[in-house]
């Protein structure tokens, strides 16, 4: 197996604010998000960190895509360091988050374009890439449609294709299915499983057991912030239903803690 | 990937242009309100009065050399046939209309003999008015305006001419003074503010807004490097800044005429040469660069529009109490040092410009130092965009 992604001993501490204290109800005026994770994930597989809401998925992913960067530690993906290398790290992944919106303003086939350029895409392949992404995700006959008329599952599976406008080897997906109607849900899945099968690495994140279950090849599970196991999914239910299994593990844990 | 500033910049105007209610907004619509508004009050409100509604002057003594000259003003005339104690007691009721200007006699003569270090207290003219009284008012601003521009004129000349007519009072020079004068106090203040109430209105949506809609996270996953974006947002933010700050401009100096009724007095802009213009330009481009910078830095800074746009409030003020250095101090500067402060070096060089009092090195000090300054702020624009804390703050 090729290892394609290397984390190594990553932190993650965050400033609450004032308001953050608030919410969390917490007088600290830190909280450690991600603790000293460390793990591989290898080509052509699913990678998923599963974990409960608050426990670090999303700041992992995130230190993954260089949009925030680790207090400690490090990550290479295909040999290049997310903290030395961003640049050449963002070339080469593509990220997909509900928190990375569209400028309501333009029509996909604008921003496909837009962000063709910024990947640095050779046109003539632009324009093949754009045909097989619309058609395969219906976006056709919305081309020409700016991005605030749309409905949300159509601006989501825009949001999707734009992140691949060039065709990464690696994709790091936070919460493939949240959010998304049944039907979405469904195409995100599936195309995801036939991106594996064309050999790209995806590491996606979530708090969904059957999701896991049906796609994923290996598991993280994650809890405050610390990588407690990691395994295939087979090692890691042991037998069990993932959904028993993570709950013992999420026992063990906070007894431990306790 | 160099040209992904040029790529960043397409969109930007792809997004302006291409937005109708934006350019109505932020370019079309300040400009024609200005004119509308500024047109529609020259035309009813600055008007010269009809005749019969005239402000009438009564004038005791009134000497020769300035009997054209106020002749000449729109007013109704009287020099003789009243009595002065009346007019007095008149002038105290609210609606009295009119002003009375007492001239000693022999003034003329006094004025021409007068020796200013000889003690003798110079000749005085004494304007009655009531200030209550909107015409009474105006007439006696227009006679002291008069009066100042000729007393100027005397000891301007007094060496050289010191009986000279009163036809040659209004000379064409000193009608260019008073455009410069006028333009050079006036219009570096309202161009900047122009300017920057169009960053005010461009630079919070399209920075704080695409941070708040979460649409920069999406371009800052890409490897477009954040000084490209920096440097292609300050771009076309300062040209539609430039667009909104020109159209404002073009507004105002399409209608000022109108609102000073310049036709009538006989003033005209059209007194500067080509390289005060192309001074001009470059002046505002390089502040307009400014501007835009610190707009794009405050907004960059910012968690919302709103709090963007309540920051950048206040300091339209100060952009403003800078703007009005040259009426408070006019167009000199102690050192061209000064000419290194921001915005002060605007005002200041337009200013001069505009009086047309102006050399070489203050320009070029002031074009370079806004070069050098917008530089910074991309910088810091880019070190912002790069901050996390900034950008994913929750
Ligand atoms: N920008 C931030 N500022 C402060 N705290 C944060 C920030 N992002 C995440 N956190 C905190 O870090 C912890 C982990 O969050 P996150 O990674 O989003 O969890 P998950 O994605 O697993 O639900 C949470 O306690 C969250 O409140
Ligand atoms: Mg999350």
């Amino acid at each position: 197996m090729e290892e394609i992604l290397r984390v190594e001993h990553l932190c993650k501490t965050f400033e609450l604010s004032r308001k953050q204290q608030k919410i969390e109800g917490t007088t600290r005026t830190k909280t450690v998000a991600v603790n000293d994770v460390s793990f591989s994930a290898y080509k052509g597989e699913i990678f998923g960190l599963l974990g409960p809401n608050g426990a670090g998925k999303t700041t992992t992913l995130r230190m993954l895509a260089t949009l925030i960067a680790p207090d400690s530690g490090n990550a290479f993906i295909n040999g290049c360091s997310v903290v030395a290398e961003p640049e050449k790290v963002r070339a080469q992944i593509g990220f997909l988050t509900s928190e990375l919106k569209l400028e309501d303003f333009f029509t996909p086939n604008y921003l496909f374009d837009f962000f063709s350029q910024l990947y640095g895409i050779d046109p003539n392949v632009v324009a093949e890439r754009k045909r097989k992404l619309f058609s395969r995700f219906g976006i056709e006959k919305f081309a020409e449609v700016k991005v605030a008329n749309l409905s949300t599952g159509m601006k989501q599976k825009v949001s999707l294709v734009v992140s691949l406008v060039h065709d990464p080897d690696f994709i790091i997906f936070d919460e493939p299915t949240n959010g998304l109607d049944v039907l979405t849900a469904r195409t995100v899945t599936d195309y995801l499983q036939e991106l594996r099968s064309e050999g790209k690495t995806i590491i996606l994140s979530t708090h969904i057991f059957s999701l896991v279950e049906r796609l994923c090849d290996r598991v993280g599970i994650i809890i405050d912030g610390q990588m407690t196991h990691c395994d295939t999914l087979q090692g890691i239910c042991a037998g069990q239903s993932l959904e028993d299994r993570f709950f013992e593990i999420y026992k063990e844990k906070k007894g431990e803690t306790a | 990937m160099k040209n992904n500033t040029w790529t960043i910049f397409k969109k930007e105007c792809a997004r302006f242009f291409g937005d109708r209610t934006m350019l109505m907004t932020t370019v079309v619509m300040p400009g024609l309100l200005i004119y509308i508004i500024y047109s529609f009050m020259g035309d009813n409100f600055m008007q010269p009065t009809e005749d019969d509604s005239q402000a009438t002057v009564y004038v005791e003594n009134m000497p020769e050399t300035l009997r054209p000259v106020v002749e000449a003003l729109p007013f109704n005339l009287v020099t003789d046939g009243f009595d002065g104690e009346t007019l007095k007691s008149d002038l105290v009721l609210k609606d009295s209309d009119f002003a009375y200007m007492v001239f000693p006699e022999g003034f003329d003569s006094l004025v021409a003999n007068y020796n200013p270090a000889g003690g003798l207290p110079a000749p005085n003219v004494l304007i009655y008015h009531n200030s209550a009284s909107e015409k009474s008012r105006m007439a006696y601003d227009l006679l002291c305006g008069v009066l100042n521009q000729w007393e100027d004129s005397m000891t301007n000349r007094f060496d050289i001419n010191a009986s000279s007519d009163a036809g040659e009072v209004f000379d064409l020079a000193k009608d260019e003074d008073i455009v410069g004068d006028l333009f050079s106090e006036l219009i570096p203040m309202l161009l900047l503010l122009m300017a920057f109430s169009g960053c005010m209105s461009i630079a919070p949506p399209s920075i704080a807004g695409e941070k708040e809609r979460g649409t920069i996270a999406t371009l800052l996953v890409t490897p477009l490097k954040r000084n490209e974006l920096a440097l292609g947002k300050v771009l076309s933010l300062s040209l539609f800044a430039l667009l909104s700050g020109m159209s404002s401009f073009l507004g105002m100096m399409l209608s000022l005429p109108k609102l000073i009724h310049a036709d009538e007095m006989g003033l005209s802009a059209n007194i500067y040469t080509f390289s005060d213009y192309g001074m001009l330009l470059l002046l505002i481009l390089c502040t307009v660069l400014v501007l835009t910078a610190i707009s794009s830095i405050i907004s960059a800074k910012a968690k919302s529009v709103k709090a963007a746009s309540s920051v950048m409030a206040p300091l339209m003020l100060v952009v403003m109490l800078v703007g009005m250095m040259p009426m408070m101090t006019g167009t000199e500067v102690s050192s061209n040092a000064m000419f290194l402060i921001p915005i002060y070096n605007s005002v200041q060089s337009m200013s001069m410009v505009f009086a047309r009092e102006v050399t070489l090195i203050p320009v070029v000090i002031t074009v370079a130092a806004n070069i050098v300054y917008s530089v910074l702020g991309v910088w810091v624009l880019t070190k912002l965009l790069n901050s996390e804390k900034v950008m994913f703050s929750k």
